[in-house]
């Protein structure tokens, strides 16, 4: 047999296997029981007992409120932290080292127990905003960690000679950090920190162990609830329709990245 | 652009101060000396072009000049301010010394007009008006008056150099310091840039170039420099230097690029 006909045999035989699995794994299946379980008729409904209207109009909009909040103060405090390492100071340099090293090695959901519970516990303080803004300060904290790497890749990808012609204008170190390399520094970054925007979204979903009051629960908590009250209470319905509108929001946002790495590698070409 | 008229800053003696004067200079990284003492002057108005081979010290020295290199001991005094000082305002000093790129470091992020009026507005503190009027006196100057709203990568090589030209002539500086200019432009593109620069020196500027131009420094210079080693070798009228070198160095060097 040629090399060639053999491999396309291969082909078609891992094709036919493939099917033949689907097909068997679809006949054996429980069809009725698996509807009833993840898509309850009763929890997808449009009407007033259903759980879209609470998933979308208190989840869905507290994620994306949380997930903004999150990321313009975690860039806030990412650009500080990037200035303070790139510093010729030398303390600041090492605080801001090991503030990054500090949160990037623990895990999100420890800072936000930490935030949430762990500070009321020994010191009696809440944080503004009650537990959610405890749990969201601790997002702040972590992400601000991430980006702030991302952002000092960003600065460093541009050329020196550009800070050289700044200076040599007679412009000072923090104007021609702020109006010749920043800007630069950001438009490298856009399609990482879209990223990071994505990474956020999903990480919100750590608030949902933190108690929040009805109004505040963001989507997977929303979802949670509908676990065990409503009209499809007892199924994983809720929590499959809040898969996919996690997925309606980070599928056209992982595009977007997509789409800018490829324009920007044309551009840079 | 209006040419300014020449001051002449005097001592108490009534002897004129060298716009550049620069004694002793030695600048090493690590255990490698790159200039090995060095004593180099231009006077105002004058243009002194530097010469000499690769790894010579030349760019470094003019770099120096403005400090983006800090010399490791020496002293540098621009219109008689030491500019090591640390009492010396160091960006105002800068913002006096116009300084040209091998390449070009226009600012990409920026129209061609806002890379020529950035610092204006921002070290000058001129108005938006008047920073843009000198901008465009200045792109005229270098011929490029239609590209103002064009950015610097869709410009050639010689266009962007002109503009950033034009770029350090809008602060309206008082002396030059172009570091191979042209090393990195394509043949045909240097003779524009070469065009502007001696028009900028027929009409008295004072200029600093590093350069491997050597039919630029013969017309247009009015001293040469080689240097070799991180010593000034042999310094001169460009005729005399690089048609009866007395250095064997310079011999070697010159017979090789003439």
């Amino acid at each position: 047999m040629k090399r060639t006909t053999r491999r396309r045999l291969n082909i078609w035989g891992i094709n036919l296997a493939v099917v033949v699995v689907i097909v068997v794994v679809a006949l054996i299946a429980d069809w009725g029981k698996i509807h009833h379980n993840f898509w309850n008729p009763g929890g997808v409904s449009l009407g007033s007992d259903g759980n879209w209207g609470d998933l979308i109009t208190i989840g869905a909009v507290n994620t994306v409120k949380y997930t903004a909040i999150a990321f313009i103060l975690g860039l806030v405090l990412a650009v500080v932290l990037a200035l303070a390492r790139l510093s010729p100071i030398a303390t600041l340099r090492w605080i801001s080292t090991a503030y990054v090293e500090f949160f990037r090695g623990l895990p999100a959901l420890i800072v936000i127990i930490f935030m949430g519970t762990g500070l009321p516990i020994a010191f009696g303080w809440t944080p503004p905003g009650g537990l959610v803004g405890a749990g969201l300060i601790a997002l702040i904290m972590v992400a601000g960690a991430y980006m702030s790497e991302t952002l000092r890749a960003g600065i460093q990808a541009v050329p020196k000679g550009q800070t050289e012609a700044a200076r040599s204008l007679g412009m000072s170190g923090g104007a021609t950090m702020f109006k010749i390399v920043l800007p630069q520094a950001f438009r490298v970054v856009i399609p990482p920190l879209t990223n990071e925007f994505v990474l956020l979204i999903k990480d919100t979903a750590l608030l949902s162990i933190i108690g929040a009051t009805v109004g505040d629960r963001e989507l997977t908590n929303v979802a949670r609830d509908f676990l065990s009250s409503g009209a499809s209470a007892g199924t994983a319905t809720s929590l499959i329709q809040a898969a996919l509108i996690y997925l309606v929001i980070t599928i056209p946002l992982t595009q977007l990245v997509a789409w800018q790495e490829r324009r920007q590698r044309k551009a840079t070409r | 652009m209006s040419t300014q008229p020449t001051i002449q800053p005097a001592t108490a003696h009534g002897e004129p101060i060298p716009a550049i004067a620069v004694r002793g200079l030695h600048k090493s990284y690590g255990h490698h000396e790159v200039l090995s003492g060095i004593d180099f002057f231009v006077d105002t108005g004058q243009v002194v072009c530097v010469i000499g081979p690769s790894g010579s010290g030349k760019s470094t020295l003019l770099r120096c000049v403005n400090r983006l290199e800090e010399p490791t001991s020496g002293e540098i005094l621009i219109e008689g301010v030491d500019i090591c000082d640390p009492e010396t305002d160091l960006d105002a000093t800068r913002s006096r010394i116009g300084m040209v790129f091998q390449q070009f470091n226009l600012f990409p992020h920026l129209s061609v007009l806002k890379n020529l009026t950035l610092a204006q507005r921002n070290v000058r503190k001129r108005s938006k008006d008047e920073a843009v009027e000198i901008a465009r006196q200045n792109l005229a100057k270098v011929g490029l008056s239609e590209k103002e709203s064009a950015y610097p990568a869709h410009l050639s090589g010689g266009q962007q150099q002109r503009v950033a030209i034009a770029r350090a002539l809008s602060m309206k500086p008082d002396m030059m310091l172009f570091d191979e200019p042209t090393s990195a432009l394509d043949p045909e593109l240097v003779g524009d840039v070469l065009a502007v620069m001696k028009e900028l020196a027929q009409e008295g500027m004072t200029m600093m170039v590093v350069t491997h131009e050597m039919g630029f420094a013969r017309e247009v210079g009015d001293k040469l420099v080689f240097m070799d080693g991180g010593v000034v070798v042999e310094e001169g009228r460009p005729v005399d230097v690089l048609s009866n070198p007395q250095h064997q160095r310079t011999q070697a060097f010159l017979s090789k690029v003439l």
